[in-house]
């Protein structure tokens, strides 16, 4: 026991799969509460937005991408997956005082659980991903097969996101309303809707610092290309998402043990 | 390493609140009172020094005034708080501390609270599955199973809170003035419980400001003051001079 409490303790992930499972369901059935459509609601949303978003952008700004609905989506997909997962293990800790303030639980267990909740609705909108192909026609590569590679990686840079920001936030407020300008200053510095090339010599340089970049590019390449990417793509990817894991749970070691003070 | 016999071993345990950052919640408060430099005054010592060894199978009670500790060094036993210095070792498990309107997350109802809280012991579903009935037969809470814990009156949340804790038998058992709230008839049903729970070799720490039931239940007390550790020892020896103290 007393050493549960002293180490981070991921070999308990595994004790605790219970927990993490009926957590994910908790935030499932709360997120679709009360509404007709449910879970179908995952599969529309992308859909919906896609289809005002690749009005606006080929229609009104004339953008040149080819299949531009397809490249929209699954920028969007991917985005909206860490958009939103990394707000909800934002909140997660604060949120599940009650629970804390009970029991003893690693306290990770809360944003992972977000973030992997998150993950499970963003499973469903890969339909929507298919749907698109489906319509525009797209070809299909073998390489689409590979598509939980980068979704794998981004799983991981948002869980490590996300124990940073729940752990942060937990101490101060601030980073709540902080974080909702950064993640859209940072949809915008990330090639969703346009194209990297359109970019200004300067702009695009900063653009090899942004991780969900390389995400997104690494899934598009698998989809819309059939092409695997270059080694040094891999390296970027593996590197940046172990590494954010990494600082993360050094981030959250540290400041978990007062947690209990703040909530 | 110390005798293997003391279920619960509480070993030079202070516990420091900072009652000036304890207000602080935002970046701003945060910066202006580190430039001001009054972060880290105001030291106030919840426990100091408590050294406790209690062996399995006692009933241990806490008593003392409010403000003398017992919560704290309750959730410090439980884990939930980590001591500032010092150390606590607890030899099995530990059941959900059964405390005063805590507990539960409100949105849910009953039936998914009881699932979240078993999955919080390593229970999964099929296990809570087959202890449900018992757990909502004992809260009697039938009619309200699917309502929203929001809604219940504090004695159900009690009464609930008690009835999950105690479901599943653990080593450890926690208990903060929860008999307070809930009927005569629900109090008497939970102390037969814990007894049963004794019986079968729990041990129970047990806060109360009742020193009938603490009597009445535990075999040993401690005796807390202002964080201090005044008196350890049989229950009516402890509890005699408590009250001449006060």
């Amino acid at each position: 026991m007393e050493k549960i409490r002293e180490k981070f303790a991921f070999g308990y992930l595994f004790n605790y799969m219970p927990l993490i499972r009926e957590l994910v369901q908790r935030d499932l059935k709360v997120k679709y509460r009360r509404s007709f459509l449910g879970y179908l609601w995952s599969l529309l949303n992308p859909l919906m937005m896609m289809c005002i978003m690749s009005y606006i952008f080929s229609e009104i700004f004339q953008s040149t991408i080819p299949n531009f609905p397809l490249y929209l989506i699954c920028g969007q997909t991917l985005w909206a997956f860490f958009s939103e997962s990394t707000s909800m293990a934002m909140h997660s800790v604060v949120q599940s005082g009650a629970l804390i303030k009970k029991v003893y639980i690693p306290k990770f267990i809360f944003p992972v659980s977000r973030v992997l909740s998150s993950f499970v609705t963003m499973s469903f909108s890969l339909l929507a991903i298919l749907i698109v192909m489906l319509f525009t026609r797209a070809t299909v590569y073998w390489t689409i097969l590979l598509f939980w590679v980068p979704l794998a990686f981004l799983f991981v840079f948002s869980c490590g996101m996300g124990l940073v920001l729940s752990a942060l936030s937990t101490y101060f407020r601030d980073i709540t309303h902080l974080y909702g300008v950064l993640t859209l200053a940072w949809m915008y510095m990330t090639p969703i809707f346009y194209d990297p090339a359109i970019l200004p010599e300067t702009v695009r340089g900063t653009l090899q610092w942004n991780p969900i970049y390389h995400f997104i590019t690494f899934f598009r390449e698998l989809i819309l290309f059939g092409q695997i990417p270059a080694g040094h793509v891999w390296a970027i990817c593996i590197g940046s998402s172990a590494a954010m894991l990494l600082v993360g749970m050094l981030v959250f070691k540290k400041l978990q043990r007062n947690f209990i003070l703040y909530i | 390493m110390e005798d293997k016999k003391y279920i619960v071993s509480v070993k030079d345990v202070s516990m420091v609140f900072n009652l000036a950052t304890e207000k602080v919640d935002s970046l701003k408060e945060y910066v202006l009172k580190l430039l001001k430099r009054e972060l880290m005054m105001q030291k106030f010592f919840a426990l100091q020094d408590i050294n406790l060894n209690i062996e399995s199978g006692d009933a241990v009670a806490l008593i003392g005034v409010n403000g003398s500790g017992k919560s704290t060094l309750l959730k410090v036993i439980a884990g939930v708080m980590h001591p500032t210095t010092g150390s606590v070792k607890v030899r099995g498990s530990i059941a959900p501390m059964i405390e005063l309107g805590a507990g539960f997350d409100m949105e849910l109802t009953a039936r998914e609270n009881v699932f979240l809280n078993g999955a919080v012991l390593g229970h999964d579903r099929k296990f809570m599955e087959e202890h449900f009935k018992s757990i909502i037969d004992f809260a009697e809470l039938w009619d309200f199973v699917d309502v929203p814990v929001k809604n219940y009156s504090s004695g159900m949340v009690a009464r609930l809170g008690f009835a999950i804790a105690t479901e599943i038998k653990a080593d450890v058992l926690i208990v903060d003035e929860v008999l307070a709230v809930g009927d005569f008839r629900f109090q008497e049903k939970c102390k037969k419980r814990m007894e049963e729970m004794m019986s079968g070799g729990t041990t129970l720490l047990f806060v109360s400001h009742s020193t009938d039931q603490v009597k009445e239940l535990c075999n040993k007390a401690v005796w807390l003051k202002k964080g201090r550790m005044q008196m350890f020892g049989e229950v009516n020896e402890v509890c005699a001079c408590y009250e001449a103290d006060v």
